[in-house]
């Protein structure tokens, strides 16, 4: 069972019933659950999207686009069903947040789905699990029953006129599903393969019908807005990024753990104060900061940058996912750099060729460097490679690969330079023999 | 398919199945799900299980093999009783994934994808499971083990073993354990 931690820097809003037992409907109710729907309902649909606009709410999934601006998007009156669709494939290397808040907080989910719902006057959601998180799915298909069982859920939410009807669904694991329109395909029961956009999905998604894709911490994130009201939550955080988010502090810090942390916190004292440290009294090489797709940042970046999407953003990264992985002084960079890409090689849905043959050299370079064989030009090969994959694909997994890359080679070059001519990687954890 | 057909599935699954088709505004949105747990039951997807998964959605065989092929979890062949996934992803590597991986493949004695002669155990080197925080972590199953070290391995070994011999009435500590079945035996293409 994943441990909580805590933190006195830590406001705590979205993890708020953590550990409290509010998977049980009743307890929910009774720590203030399910009263930001019925405010909602009672409103009306322009209300909550301009709430959620005020609320500098960010979409937590890696892409940080404003939720209420989202929102406003969908068409109001459309002949095809509108469809709410969280997305709880949670599988970005280094996160695992939205795993707490189904095990925690799972009406939380349900109650902003119902919101998300109201917003732009959908009758079905969808709460989309990885299919690892089967016992995260049951929990969820509990808490679904019990709101159904109260009427929060049906045909007359909350004994109104309104219908809202929520359906639970599990994947059957692709990192690739995690992208909204192959999340859109998944769901219709096809190969998760992305679809090309315009028309975006806020038009023309879910069996053809507008859709609105968020992820799983944006939705459990959407009761709080309204329960705190819109201003008092974007207060929380810095300029332009509202509110708290999860940081998954993961990799070689003395503390790991998800924490709620303000946007714009500082990374550094993320890392020596909110984690503790570096474990065993070792020194920070690099960090990840927003999952493994994000370019790495080295101990001379994070002095004063804030956590938020503008600051990592101008910083030459990306806050991503929330995923922050420290690495310490003994780890090999290529290696690690080789076994991001593996992931990526593994992941590839196959569909666009920048990305299926991208992936596919770059784990053979980096194989190849990794065990000792590469060659000077392969350092300029690999850059060359990343450089043209960028932008090049449907979907953003060709550049998910790219982007690290690039980062590894251009600020580790020197570490990549000393292994070459057969030297042995002197922190390497695991070599496999590159044949090519 | 109504419930007087032959079905594969147990009563509870057929049933949970014929429910399932009607949930979604388009049958085929049950597709996955379906075939995730098809393959709970039955242990891989035979041939028998696309054949009538193909039938209750009313696609083809082929069609059903395309989207199943493209999910990680689904397999075409048998695993063990109990599949343990390691997750040698970074933020696991970071924290000695790699080592509980090679000590799982000295313990049970076989390699990514393997299967003990037993039939208890499978072996398979997954990417990140979303425990990146409680590091290093795998999944037997659906079960959750995390902050683990190598030393943790030949316990949670025993553990699963002392299951299936249990559930196969095999007392402690019997050096011959029965050959796990799959309920299916594979035909053709998948064996």
């Amino acid at each position: 069972m994943p441990r909580l931690v805590s933190h006195p820097d830590e406001v705590k809003i979205v993890t708020r019933r953590f550990g409290m037992g509010a998977a049980q409907i009743d307890r929910y109710i009774e720590l203030g659950g399910y009263e930001a729907a019925k405010k909602c309902l009672a409103q009306g649909p322009d209300w909550i999207i301009t709430e959620m606009k005020a609320s500098n709410l960010r979409g937590r999934g890696g892409a940080g686009f404003p939720t209420g601006l989202k929102w406003s998007f969908v068409p109001k009156q459309n002949p095809k069903p509108k469809y709410v669709l969280v997305n709880g494939d949670e599988s970005e290397p280094g996160t695992c947040k939205d795993h707490l808040i189904f095990l925690h907080d799972p009406h939380a989910v349900i109650e902003g789905t119902i919101i998300a719902g109201l917003a732009i006057g959908a009758k079905v959601g969808f709460i989309y699990l990885r299919g690892e998180y089967r016992y995260l799915l049951e929990i969820m298909e509990k808490a679904v029953a019990d709101a159904y069982a109260k009427g929060f859920l049906g045909k007359n939410i909350f004994g109104s006129d309104t219908e809202f009807q929520v359906i639970t669904q599990s994947g059957a694991g692709a990192y690739e599903v995690g992208e909204e329109s192959a999340l859109m395909e998944s769901l219709e029961g096809k190969r998760g393969i992305p679809r090309i956009k315009p028309p975006f999905p806020a038009v023309v998604g879910l069996y053809g019908g507008p859709t609105v894709i968020n992820n799983a911490e944006t939705i459990a994130t959407v009761p709080h807005v309204i329960e705190m009201g819109a201003a008092a939550y974007a207060a929380t955080g810095s300029e332009r990024n509202g509110g708290t988010r999860l940081f998954c502090l993961s990799g070689h810090v003395e503390r790991p753990g998800v924490y709620e942390l303000p946007m714009g916190y500082n990374l550094k004292k993320m890392i020596y104060e909110v984690g503790g440290g570096i474990h065993g009294g070792r020194t920070l090489k690099a960090v990840v900061p927003g999952g493994s797709s994000t370019p790495v940042l080295l101990p001379s970046e994070i002095e004063n940058l804030g956590m938020d999407y503008d600051q990592v953003g101008k910083a030459g990264s990306m806050l991503g996912s929330g995923g922050v992985v420290v690495i310490d002084d003994q780890t090999c960079i290529v290696e690690f750099a080789l076994r991001t890409i593996s992931f990526y090689q593994h992941e590839s849905c196959g569909w666009c060729i920048p990305c299926r043959e991208g992936t596919d050299w770059l784990k053979k370079s980096l194989t190849r460097f990794h065990a000792g064989f590469g060659v000077a030009k392969d350092i300029d090969n690999i850059q060359y490679l990343a450089e043209n994959m960028m932008g090049r694909t449907f979907c953003p997994l060709g550049d998910a690969a790219a982007m690290p890359t690039l980062g590894f080679v251009k600020k580790f070059r020197k570490e990549f330079e000393d292994h070459l001519n057969g030297k042995p990687c002197p922190f390497a954890k695991h070599v496999e023999l590159a044949v090519i | 398919m109504s419930s007087e057909t032959m079905t594969l599935f147990s009563p509870a699954l057929a049933a949970r199945f014929d429910a399932l088709v009607q949930k979604y505004p388009l049958k085929r949105s049950a597709l996955v799900p379906m075939l995730l747990y098809a393959q709970d039951e039955i242990g891989y997807l035979s041939d028998a299980v696309i054949a009538e998964v193909a039938e209750r959605i009313g696609i083809t065989q082929l069609d059903v093999r395309d989207v199943a092929s493209y999910y990680s979890m689904l397999r075409f062949k048998p695993a063990g009783k109990f599949n343990v996934q390691v997750c040698t992803n970074i933020s696991c590597m970071l924290r000695g994934g790699y080592d509980v991986y090679e000590r799982f493949q000295e313990e049970l004695g076989i390699g990514h994808k393997g299967v003990t002669p037993d039939g208890i155990f499978s072996l398979e080197e997954v990417e990140c499971i979303g425990v990146c925080c409680w590091a290093p972590a795998i999944q037997v199953n659906y079960d959750f083990h995390d902050e683990l070290s190598p030393a943790h391995v030949p316990g949670i070994i025993a553990g699963y073993r002392g299951k299936a011999h249990a559930e196969a009435g095999v007392p402690d500590g019997g050096s011959s354990s029965p050959r796990w079945k799959p309920l299916v035996e594979g035909t053709g293409l998948n064996a």
